[in-house]
């Protein structure tokens, strides 16, 4: 290339912020495996160690003992089930009241999603923890706190739904002489039903895996069998639960995630 | 309204007996579900706890905040913070090959099956249950989280990247091979390049989540403000709590709020 050529060419923009961003993305994550005490040796011959652990969970576990977990994992659908029920029952009226699009008053939009982000901000685990001390032991609790988590979850993406719809039904029915109800059910409703009813298998799945950890504190479900276990030092069984549980997952999430393609 | 709606053709057709046969079974699920649910009724002691938690509420731990030892809130927060950090970085780095091995447009038909299945597998198995595993190998505390962490959000940032890959121009990919590129060479000129908005994205928004979950970890013992939160509910010791949960909500919200500007900063 000779050298009028080369003066010709534009200039490279400069690249200092880019490689500024690189320096500080570097430090933070650095900084964050240091702070957190994350050694990669230390990490190596643990797992040496953990291999005895990991043995006499699967090598075999416990196979008799599959008897014992198939109620407490029905238990543990079932409250995903009535979880993910109330919580979209109660999500239909929160999210269109933080929908900006059907309710005007921005002061409701910014409540509304105020207290969506706070409920999904606290932990199933911590709920169910919280309810566990007011209404005892068992899966009630652990329900409740299934239900509140999903209501938050399903609501929020719900009103994201119905804020990206296509207006010009809602202004069809508008200028047809249609009220608020007729432009929900004839403009909202068709529109967003099929994502509502994905959202709502969504939050079942989450709620599965939630509701398999839940009996950790006491709240009902698998989890329960899992800390009975595991304080008694019954690795195998441990290994088994762990196994049973995965399995259903897998099976709710396929199926789950089969019929979420249909809809949407 | 309604004589408007009598003027319009009628409605197609559907298929009615599957459609009442899946209300039938969706409904029976849901009876089913809630055959399970028994209400005991409150416990004796629930007046006093509840008003013991609107105390809590009303009146959180300052002490607790203001405690800059490695048993006060502040570190605890970072902890989780560092905890949610390192995971995401351990995961969006692995997420990587497992992103390449499930897409279709670079390992052919049969692998790319075989990867999303992989995937799918890592992405059921709950994060808690991973933790609870990685406690029995390298022992309670942070890096089981991290680990923890890292090894779940393969799952879904496997899944979201590979689709980003399937969907980005292959013309690209196609130019390099012509000039005669090797493997490598497409990966980082016609692959990386394209696809790291999107990626850096998707990291960014399992971050968001991770967050989220370091919080719980701790309740296991995988190290974060998980271990404090519990102990205080144990306790019942209401006002350290709140104090918790007000921070946790505050810190959530400001990286939510952070996150979610650099998204889209990032994929316009």
């Amino acid at each position: 290339m000779d050298k009028d050529l080369k003066n010709k060419l534009p200039v490279k923009p400069s690249r200092v912020k880019f490689y500024a961003t690189l320096i500080l993305i570097t430090v933070v994550i650095i900084g964050s495996t240091w702070f957190a005490g994350l050694d990669f040796f230390e990490l190596v011959s643990d797992f040496f160690n953990g291999f005895r652990i990991l043995n006499s969970m699967f090598l075999p576990p416990d196979w008799t003992y599959i008897d014992n977990t198939i109620g407490p994992l029905l238990e543990t659908i079932q409250m995903a089930i009535v979880g993910s029920f109330i919580g979209a029952f109660f999500a239909i009226p929160a999210s269109l009241m933080a929908a900006s699009n059907f309710t005007k008053t921005k002061v409701l939009n910014k409540f509304a999603r105020f207290i969506l982000n706070i409920f999904r901000t606290i932990p199933a685990l911590v709920l169910a923890s919280v309810f566990v001390a007011v209404f005892g032991l068992g899966s009630f609790s652990g329900t409740l706190a299934l239900a509140i988590f999903s209501f938050g979850l399903i609501s929020k993406m719900t009103y994201e739904s119905i804020e990206s719809i296509d207006f010009g039904q809602v202004e069809a029915t508008t200028s047809v002489g249609g009220n608020k109800w007729e432009i929900l059910r004839y403009s909202i409703v068709p529109q967003v039903l099929p994502q509502f009813m994905s959202y709502t298998l969504y939050a079942f799945e989450v709620n599965v895996r939630a509701a398999a950890v839940l009996g950790y504190v006491g709240a009902g479900g698998i989890g329960q069998v899992y800390q009975i276990n595991s304080n008694l030092r019954r690795f195998d069984r441990v290994g088994m639960i762990i196994i049973i549980s995965f399995l259903a997952v897998l099976i709710i999430d396929t199926i789950s995630t089969a019929i979420r393609k249909k809809l949407v | 309204m309604d004589n408007i709606l009598k003027k319009l053709p009628g409605k197609p057709k559907t298929n009615s007996l599957k459609k009442t046969l899946i209300y039938i079974l969706v409904i029976s699920l849901i009876i089913w579900g809630f055959s399970s649910v028994e209400y005991a009724g409150v416990m004796i002691t629930a007046q006093g706890t509840i008003s013991g938690m609107w105390n809590g509420l009303t009146h959180p731990d300052i002490s607790y905040l203001t405690n800059m030892t490695i048993d006060g809130l502040p570190y605890a927060v970072l902890e989780t913070i560092t905890i949610a950090i390192a995971g995401t970085f351990v995961s969006g780095v692995l997420a990587i090959p497992f992103a390449l091995l499930a897409s279709q447009n670079i390992v052919g038909d049969k692998v790319s099956k075989i990867g999303k299945v992989i995937i799918t597998m890592i992405r059921s198995f709950p994060e808690l249950i991973l933790a609870l595993i990685f406690i029995a190998i390298v022992g309670p505390g942070a890096p089981a989280g991290i680990l923890a962490l890292g090894i779940h959000s393969i799952g879904m940032l496997g899944k979201l990247y590979s689709e980003a890959i399937e969907s980005m121009d292959i013309g690209v990919k196609e130019g390099i091979e012509s000039c005669g590129g090797n493997q490598g060479e497409v990966l980082f000129r016609a692959v990386l390049p394209q696809v790291a908005p999107e990626f850096l994205s998707y990291t960014l928004f399992r971050f968001e989540i991770n967050m989220r979950a370091a919080s719980t970890l701790g309740l296991v013992g995988a190290g974060g403000i998980g271990a404090p939160l519990i102990f205080a509910i144990r306790d019942r010791n209401w006002s350290k709590v709140a104090m918790i949960l007000y921070i946790l909500i505050i810190t959530v919200t400001i990286i939510d709020l952070v996150s979610g500007s650099i998204r889209k900063k990032l994929v316009k």
